[in-house]
């Protein structure tokens, strides 16, 4: 253990390594729980009984899977940058309770739908479906952003922007994979949508990073950085790229292009945040991080577990591919 | 406005007194799952599809809950505990992180082919995937109680002076993660998550049998609940003594390690020897029910029964009372009453095993209409043995968050103001008070719903009503 406890595991530039995990992890997030809230977002959208429930059963088998990796972000968070878990969890404490709360508004909307057949009851907890796959990306947007100005306080116009765009992008995000899972009318109307809110992310990102520039003058030079353009170079042919394959019935296609504006997003706050960790404290990278000996474990336990994880994932996806036959439902 | 500390930690009671309802049910089921799923392909028996596919809806609502009600957890160390955080986040946050990475995605994924897949998967992987979703579960509990056993006998590590203030560094992982406590805990709570769950499928069971039996209400699935009840006892008939054996060792565990703990147990001021476990006891002035001392008891004790307990055989041990620490004592009237309500129940589902054993032995099962009754009645009473249980533990190491190294009032994040905390505070009563009755809800119409039928199924819920019972079901093998 004495090894473990003087130098960074083979060397590696371990404090950064894990700034990009934390972020890896909840782009992951963001990219799979995405498609979930696309999906109880576009909920409203359906008036037929019959398509709610396949659009309930396209998420049975994958949405708590997907929300483990908000869990591993806070406990990845807590174990290698234990004072911003801490600082960053306290300072936007309403808004944390707020996006718990919206979660669990998701989490439990469907299991309480399924329970009863009457119309007033659906009714009600399909609102609900709604509002917390709706608030629940929004409020992240607002954390995410949040986290990157440091701004004191909840409510700023970066924040709802960078919300608003969440919420666009996790629209796209479900359309795409309704792609993938249903046919007919049903895929047709989620792809207008699709296409549309693949637009609306990317005017809506546009703006929030220039109300970031404007409201945060230190991060200015950051956001001018050639990263950071070329990603929102790349984001803009991604939407370009999502709604050809959208249009030309390829929604793999479509769906990893998401994937692609999920992980472009996040790599651009985490670029811009960079060296800080957490601006409102002042923390960088390397002072906030852990020491060596929990990191070096940690690491260990990460690059054993990783792909693991994602070879579940795998599994989990493959079982359940292709689009879900009639009376398959999500109880 | 509720001052941010007091109000923290009611929220953070509230939170856990009724997260660890649902890993409960989902740890404690998983076990169950495994072997019907077992024997549901080694056997192709009906029943055993049918005993999966119901108890597979209460665990995934259970499952459901407990992550909307865990993930508060886990962010409530950052936003209501943040000085602990900073203080103990080495060594506290690895164990978090590695119970998401390790265990909870295993049952979570997992959980989905479960759940949907049974006609997508070969039999093989399905039951694979049973065990994973179990070993997920149990997992769980090793990297949560691996945090929470560290509070409690605090090792390997060290106070280090950082910027201006104290934060623990790790020195000896293995001394910190397998700390002396952790096998006591883990053995008590996977028992008695076992046990809960068994305790509640026989009061679910008996509620049936008993219709069946007594108000001679056709009731369907006559041998498919009396089966259940069967697989119950015997799962209750093991875990409620061992239960109560590694009660014991762990009771004088917590005397070596945390005597404080102990002393408020057994509401002990000052420091004697001999002192008697009161089974039965009551305070010689009603107002002291708040505020119980051991001297001023009345009730049934035996003789030299704490100091066996805290010593491990002698009667004669002498105890360190309260009054010979330097901290305040816990809540001392909480940690009696719940440690007295813990250990009688214990006992009461030892007595409830081997009566049900001694019926089914006589062939009297389905006729012991008393029995059933208990049975109805303690359903939900193994669940109340684990949150006292609980409340022992983390009532009882009151003053400290970290015994001997951190006190609670210091752990609270700094910046919470009490406006914050209060509207918090009311939102979790409101919510969870809702969570819980949602919860139930659902629970009681699955139940009321019954099992599913199978292909083939119909047919020896038939063969129930008609023969007796017990003549259609095989013993538990």
């Amino acid at each position: 253990m004495t090894d473990l406890a003087g130098e960074a595991l083979f060397g590696l530039p371990l404090p950064e390594i894990w700034f990009g995990l934390v972020f890896f992890v909840l782009g992951m997030f963001l990219f799979l729980d995405g498609f979930d809230f696309g999906i109880g977002i576009l909920f409203a959208t359906r008036e037929d009984a019959e398509e709610k429930e396949t659009l309930l059963a396209a998420i049975g088998p994958f949405w708590d899977g997907n929300e483990v990796w908000l869990v591993v972000f806070g406990g990845a968070l807590f174990a290698a940058f234990p004072e911003v878990y801490a600082n960053l969890f306290s300072r936007y404490y309403l808004l944390m309770f707020a996006i718990l709360a919206a979660l669990g508004l998701r989490g439990l909307s469907p299991e309480m739908y399924e329970e009863r057949e009457d119309d007033q009851w659906r009714r009600y907890w399909g609102y609900a479906f709604v509002v917390g796959s709706a608030l629940t990306p929004f409020l992240l947007g607002v954390f995410a952003i949040n986290w990157l100005t440091g701004v004191a306080g909840i409510v700023s116009v970066p924040g709802v922007l960078g919300g608003l765009a969440v919420v666009a992008l996790t629209v796209a995000d479900g359309a795409a994979f309704l792609g993938l899972k249903t046919r007919g009318s049903l895929r047709d109307d989620a792809s207008r949508y699709g296409t549309r809110a693949a637009v609306a992310y990317l005017g809506l990102v546009a703006l929030t990073l220039v109300a970031v520039y404007v409201t945060t003058p230190a991060l200015q030079s950051a956001l001018l950085s050639l990263p950071v353009i070329a990603l929102v170079l790349l984001s803009v042919a991604l939407v370009a790229g999502y709604v050809v394959a959208t249009r030309r019935g390829e929604y793999l296609a479509a769906f990893a292009s998401v994937g692609g504006l999920v992980f472009g997003l996040v790599t651009v706050i985490a670029v811009t945040m960079f060296p800080a960790v957490d601006r409102a404290t002042g923390l960088s990278v390397s002072e906030g991080i852990v020491s060596t000996l929990p990191l070096n474990l940690m690491t260990i336990m990460m690059a054993l577990l990783l792909p693991i994880v994602l070879s579940y994932f795998g599994v989990l996806y493959s079982v359940f591919s292709g689009p879900i036959e009639s009376g398959e439902t999500y109880g | 406005m509720v001052d941010p500390v007091v109000a923290s930690r009611l929220q953070f009671a509230v939170t856990t007194i009724v997260h660890i309802v649902f890993p409960v049910m989902s740890m404690g089921l998983a076990p169950f799952l495994i072997y019907f799923t077992w024997k549901e392909i080694r056997t192709g028996e009906a029943i055993y599809e049918r005993l999966r596919r119901f108890w597979v809806k209460i665990f995934a609502v259970s499952f459901v809950v407990g992550t909307v009600t865990g993930l508060v957890l886990e962010f409530e160390f950052g936003t209501n505990f943040a000085a602990f955080s900073t203080f103990a986040g080495e060594l506290f946050g690895g164990p978090l992180a590695t119970e998401g990475m390790m265990a909870f995605m295993l049952e979570a994924t997992f959980l989905g082919i479960f759940i949907y897949g049974r006609d997508r998967v070969s039999d093989a992987f399905y039951f694979l995937s049973s065990v994973l979703v179990g070993l997920g579960t149990w997992l769980s509990a090793v990297w949560i109680l691996i945090a929470n056993s560290w509070m409690q006998t605090p090792r390997g590590y060290e106070l280090v002076n950082e910027g201006g203030r104290q934060v623990v560094h790790l020195t000896d992982p293995m001394a910190a993660y397998f700390n002396p406590r952790f096998q006591y805990m883990f053995l008590h709570m996977q028992n008695s998550a076992v046990e809960s769950v068994a305790l509640f499928m026989a009061g679910v069971a008996a509620y049936f049998v008993y219709k069946h039996h007594v108000r001679g209400d056709e009731v369907e699935n006559a041998a498919f609940w009396v089966k259940t009840l069967k697989i119950a006892i015997v799962a209750l008939v093991i875990t409620a003594p061992l239960q109560v054996i590694h009660g014991d060792l762990y009771a004088r565990h917590v005397y070596e390690t945390q005597p404080q703990k102990f002393a408020a147990m057994e509401a002990l001021w000052e420091t004697d020897t001999y002192v008697p476990e009161y089974i039965v006891a009551f305070p010689t002035d009603i107002s002291h029910i708040l505020d119980p001392r051991a001297k001023e008891l009345l009730g049934i004790g035996i003789p030299g029964g704490a100091s066996w307990l805290a010593s491990g055989g002698n009667p004669q041990a002498e105890i360190r009372g309260l009054n010979s620490f330097e901290t305040e004592a816990p809540p001392v009237a909480v940690v009696f009453w719940a440690f007295r309500i813990m250990v009688g129940l214990g006992f009461w589902f030892i007595l409830l095993g081997f009566w049900a054993s001694y019926r089914w032995y006589r062939g009297e099962l389905v006729e012991d209409d008393l029995l059933h009754k208990a049975f109805m009645g303690s359903s939900l009473l193994g669940i109340v043995a684990v949150e006292t249980g609980w409340i022992v533990t983390e009532v009882g190491r009151q003053p400290w968050v970290i015994q001997d190294v951190m006190l609670t009032e210091n752990s609270v994040s700094p910046s919470l103001t009490g406006a914050e905390a209060t509207f918090t505070l009311a939102g979790f009563v409101g919510g969870y008070a809702l969570l819980l009755a949602l919860y139930t809800y659902v629970i009681r119409r699955i139940i009321q719903h019954g099992p599913p039928e199978v292909d083939g199924g119909a047919v020896e819920a038939d063969a129930g009503t008609d023969a007796p019972p017990e003549a259609e079901v095989s013993v538990d093998d």
